[in-house]
């Protein structure tokens, strides 16, 4: 699975949980849930930035996002051990509440991360030789990305403004103010744009729940043993740092899942590769599959 | 004996330059490159927040000599289908050119002028400028051969891609050149520095245009970023070098070092007066002269060195800041935009000359 965004794995599969049992999750859960997936896009983006860059031969981004990124997994470790593989929340709520001294800390970050990713940007977005690899390199059209079910930053850059966060919203977003980017030219640079306007949103997301955080049990009342009933189903899909990521899951009136598939955005983006690299040079190929943001744990199930 | 061998031509003409130049390469431009290796790994550390070697002595300053000894340990693998002539040859094509044109360089100034007994240079001789272009050219071969030799697709790849890069840029780069061999009336390098403390200016500032495209071809020439495209790793794993390793490797990289400081030499020679100070005739600043060493010889070679200097930081700066050129990018800008300003400033400067 996607092993650069485990917490928006967790939401998603909790989600799915949840939504096929019943649990209402109290509000504080849901505000922390929404805090660990918003810093969990920024750190899957910054990867995504650092390998991008260096494909395209820029070394120094690699590092600036990799000190940014210390941080966020920094963070996720205060918070519930684990750096990488998180596992980080419940059915129901967290299997903990937030660490003292953690909100600060996290404050800390948001507030002086914007001024990062303009350093970023400071480098490559308006960099000339940048443009010249990535400006009408792999253009999706609106049409084909539809067709073949690309979600998250690669749809938006095609013109196609579906964020399954104003979508169907869950969790604490109904309550935060942010804007979706939406680029129409559907090629490299505009999926790098995305992906950089959406690190913005992230951090105001975050500073915005930080203010908003209630107080509260972390929890909701259930049973030891979640049973779902026989013949339930439910699809819950979130949107993750790399599109729509989503569970589909059956109950069989036992505790333990009749099935659970997996809707990966990964696995679904990579299809559209073909189309993107018709006409262009071998050496664009590296641009290309840089901005479709493939992590081969979805693709390679 | 000892007398007859002291007297014969064979030791003016051939024992003394050889002793020369052995001396300027093992006790000036080996050292010099080991440490811009370091330095380079040092700036882009800077650059990039972190460290850079710093383990082995003080500030990583014997790293150098520990990189030296593992290369030279290193097994030196000969690929079973290599042809194997040419895959021992193209290393030393690479290397041999480039360390020949430090026997022309001025890194001062002559005899006469330094008040010392000796010539701060190996030589001058009355084609200089054309001996560097001739011997920079012979460079391809190696990487060619290099390529075409190891039998794998990658160097093959990586050698054609070297092979037209370099061509391509030497083009303008010639061109670039011409501009202050007008405004010289000589090829001799220490003629062309002699004409710019008589002309009173750099050539840099007549000449900006021949400067600029001169740098650029000269980044490209020596497959540095942003045109380090036969050494593309996404695309090439490592170019023309894929197959080498050890000492054969390591005179590749010798070879690219040096080619660096040899193209920084000749820019700081035809551009940035050489062994001059800045503004060479303007009495305010004789202070830049460093008169109280007693030397001008050495206070040449300084300024000459603090040149190469920023010249190689840029460099390495570029690396750390630029992205990577896609190779038909490359050639265009090569050919649509190099070449036909280096003509048209070719052209505006003999124009001017005839004129005035």
């Amino acid at each position: 699975m996607d092993y650069v965004a485990a917490a928006t794995n967790n939401l998603a599969y909790v989600g799915a949980v949840e939504k096929l049992v019943g649990l209402v999750v109290p509000p504080r859960a849901s505000f922390i849930r929404t805090i660990l997936a918003e810093l969990q896009r920024i750190s899957s983006h910054l990867l995504w930035l650092a390998t991008h860059a260096i494909d395209i031969g820029a070394m120094t981004p690699f590092f600036y996002c990799f000190r940014e990124r210390e941080l966020i997994l920094d963070l996720f470790e205060e918070y519930c051990g684990a750096r990488l593989t998180l596992n980080c929340m419940r059915p129901g709520g967290l299997p903990f509440d937030l660490p003292v001294g953690w909100e600060d800390r996290c404050r800390e970050f948001v507030s002086m991360f914007p001024e990062k990713i303009a350093e970023y940007e400071g480098l490559l977005t308006e960099n000339r030789i940048w443009k010249k690899r990535t400006v009408g390199i792999g253009v999706l059209s609106p049409e084909q990305a539809l067709d073949y079910g690309v979600t998250g930053p690669m749809l938006r850059a095609s013109g196609i403004g579906l964020d399954l966060r104003k979508a169907t919203p869950y969790e604490a977003y109904p309550e935060v103010e942010f804007e979706v980017p939406v680029y129409h030219n559907g090629d490299t640079y505009d999926r790098y744009l995305v992906r950089m306007k959406e690190m913005y949103e992230a951090a105001r997301i975050v500073v915005q729940c930080l203010d908003k955080l209630p107080e509260g049990p972390i929890m909701a009342k259930r049973p030891r043993v979640l049973k779902a009933q026989k013949d339930s189903e439910t699809y819950h899909a979130i949107e993750g740092p790399k599109g729509e990521i989503g569970f589909y899951i059956t109950g069989d009136g036992t505790p333990n899942p009749d099935r659970c598939h997996v809707r990966p955005p990964s696995f679904m983006n990579l299809q559209v590769l073909p189309e993107l690299c018709k006409g262009h040079l071998i050496a664009d190929l590296v641009a290309i599959l840089g901005t479709t943001d493939i992590v081969l744990g979805e693709v390679d199930r | 004996m000892l007398q007859a061998l002291t007297e014969s031509p064979v030791f003016e003409y051939v024992l003394v330059p050889a002793i020369k130049i052995s001396l300027l390469l093992f006790a000036g431009v080996l050292p010099l490159i080991t440490y811009l290796v370091l330095a380079e790994r040092k700036i882009l550390g800077f650059i990039q927040v972190r460290l850079g070697p710093n383990r082995v002595g003080p500030w990583g300053l014997l790293q150098p000599i520990a990189d030296v000894m593992k290369l030279m340990v290193k097994e030196d693998i000969l690929p079973e289908r290599a042809i194997k002539w040419a895959f021992i040859l193209a290393p030393c094509l690479v290397v041999g050119p480039a360390f020949v044109i430090f026997a022309v360089i001025p890194f001062g100034p002559p005899a006469a002028e330094a008040g010392s007994s000796f010539n701060w240079f190996v030589t001058d001789i009355n084609v200089g400028v054309l001996f560097v272009v001739a011997m920079a050219t012979i460079g391809v071969y190696g990487l060619l051969l290099g390529g075409w030799a190891s039998n794998s697709k990658f160097s093959l790849l990586g050698g054609l891609r070297s092979a037209a890069q370099m061509i391509s840029y030497e083009v303008p780069q010639g061109f670039a050149i011409v501009g202050p061999l007008i405004l010289a009336e000589s090829m001799s390098m220490v003629d062309i520095v002699e004409a710019q403390r008589t002309a009173g200016y750099w050539f840099i500032f007549p000449q900006f245009l021949a400067f600029f495209i001169y740098a650029v071809a000269g980044v490209a020439e020596s497959n540095r970023n942003p045109f380090d495209l036969p050494e593309a790793e996404s695309e090439l794993v490592a170019g023309f070098h894929t197959e080498y390793s050890g000492m054969r490797f390591a005179l590749f990289f010798l070879g690219e070092y040096a080619n660096m400081i040899v193209i920084s030499a000749v820019a700081v020679t035809l551009f940035l007066g050489g062994w001059l100070r800045p503004f060479p005739n303007v009495e305010a600043l004789a202070f830049l002269d460093f008169g109280f060493l007693n030397s001008p010889g050495l206070v040449g070679l300084l300024w000459f060195s603090l040149k190469i200097f920023v010249f190689l930081f840029v460099y390495i700066w570029f690396r750390g800041t630029f992205p990577r050129y896609r190779f038909d990018q490359l050639m265009d800008l090569g050919w649509k935009w190099l070449i036909p300003l280096s003509l048209f400033n070719v052209f505006m400067t003999g124009l001017v000359k005839i004129l005035r």
